[in-house]
């Protein structure tokens, strides 16, 4: 078996009504396919904060989720600006975020870590004024 | 009286789950939106961080919080918790409330803050 598309959804630039529909969607769909429930509990923590983090930070994007023997595979790309250092990014607490998202218990700088966290591969391409590429991996055993 | 301390006694050991429904009652919580009251409640969570609550609230537990606005509906569905408590009677948002409809998540409020709440809470024997 190959890698086989299941959910493929565009995400606008600050639309806080649809945040989470994407990782709900996901999270029935590995649910009829007879997922683990604690790895739909990892993917859909994983794609919650992505999610999040293309409609708070990006000009807009998109997510792809693809099954393959590898596990579960997340794709999510936007259109920028970019993430100038990577590294403060991951830092705990470290936010770029305004006070008032983070008023709404968004930008407490633990989106990123939590991603890492229940990712089991993770890859980020990004760069100041670039499209942020990132691919997630949540092994299925 | 005597049957209520047997039913702690019982809910301390795990032998009987308890309810919302049942909660709702014994703590005299306002219900904002109640279509599932029939969930079980396996213990609790507070939070109003949403990356915080999302990866630490389990399924069945009672979300303590502050916020109320449509994303922790969202947060609710992803987490599977048996309900929502607003602490501190703080508002919520209308459109929170019909996505919560939408969605059978469980919406209580109450006066108390989440310490207070917590302490009976866990004078109920919910852990």
């Amino acid at each position: 078996m190959k890698e086989q598309l299941i959910l493929e959804k565009a995400i606008e630039k600050g639309d806080f009504n649809s945040g989470g529909e994407v990782s709900s969607k996901l999270k029935e769909l590995l649910r009829k396919l007879g997922v683990r429930s604690e790895v739909i509990r990892k993917a859909a923590i994983v794609t919650y904060e992505l999610e999040m983090n293309v409609i708070i930070h990006s000009e807009g994007g998109g997510i792809r989720v693809t099954i393959a023997p590898e596990g579960i595979i997340l794709y999510v790309e936007d259109t920028g600006p970019g993430i100038p250092d990577l590294k403060k990014a991951f830092q705990p607490g470290y936010s770029t975020a305004s006070d008032e998202v983070r008023e709404m218990g968004f930008g407490a700088g633990m989106g990123l870590n939590n991603v890492k966290r229940y990712s089991d591969n993770l890859d980020i391409k990004t760069g100041p004024g670039e499209a942020t590429r990132i691919r997630a991996v949540i092994n299925l055993s | 009286m005597v049957r209520q301390i047997v039913l702690i006694k019982q809910l301390r050991k795990g032998m009987i789950v308890m309810k919302v429904r049942e909660l709702v009652e014994k703590l005299d919580l306002e219900v904002i939106v109640g279509k599932s009251l029939d969930k079980e409640i396996t213990g609790g969570y507070i939070g109003d961080l949403l990356s915080n609550v999302m990866a630490k609230a389990r399924a069945g537990n009672l979300w303590l919080t502050i916020q109320g606005h449509q994303n922790v509906v969202a947060v609710a569905l992803l987490t599977e918790v048996s309900a929502v408590i607003i602490v501190e009677d703080f508002d919520i948002e209308e459109e929170a409330v019909k996505k919560a409809e939408e969605k059978s998540i469980n919406i209580l409020r109450t006066p108390l803050s989440a310490y207070e709440l917590a302490g009976k809470l866990f004078e109920l024997g919910i852990k």
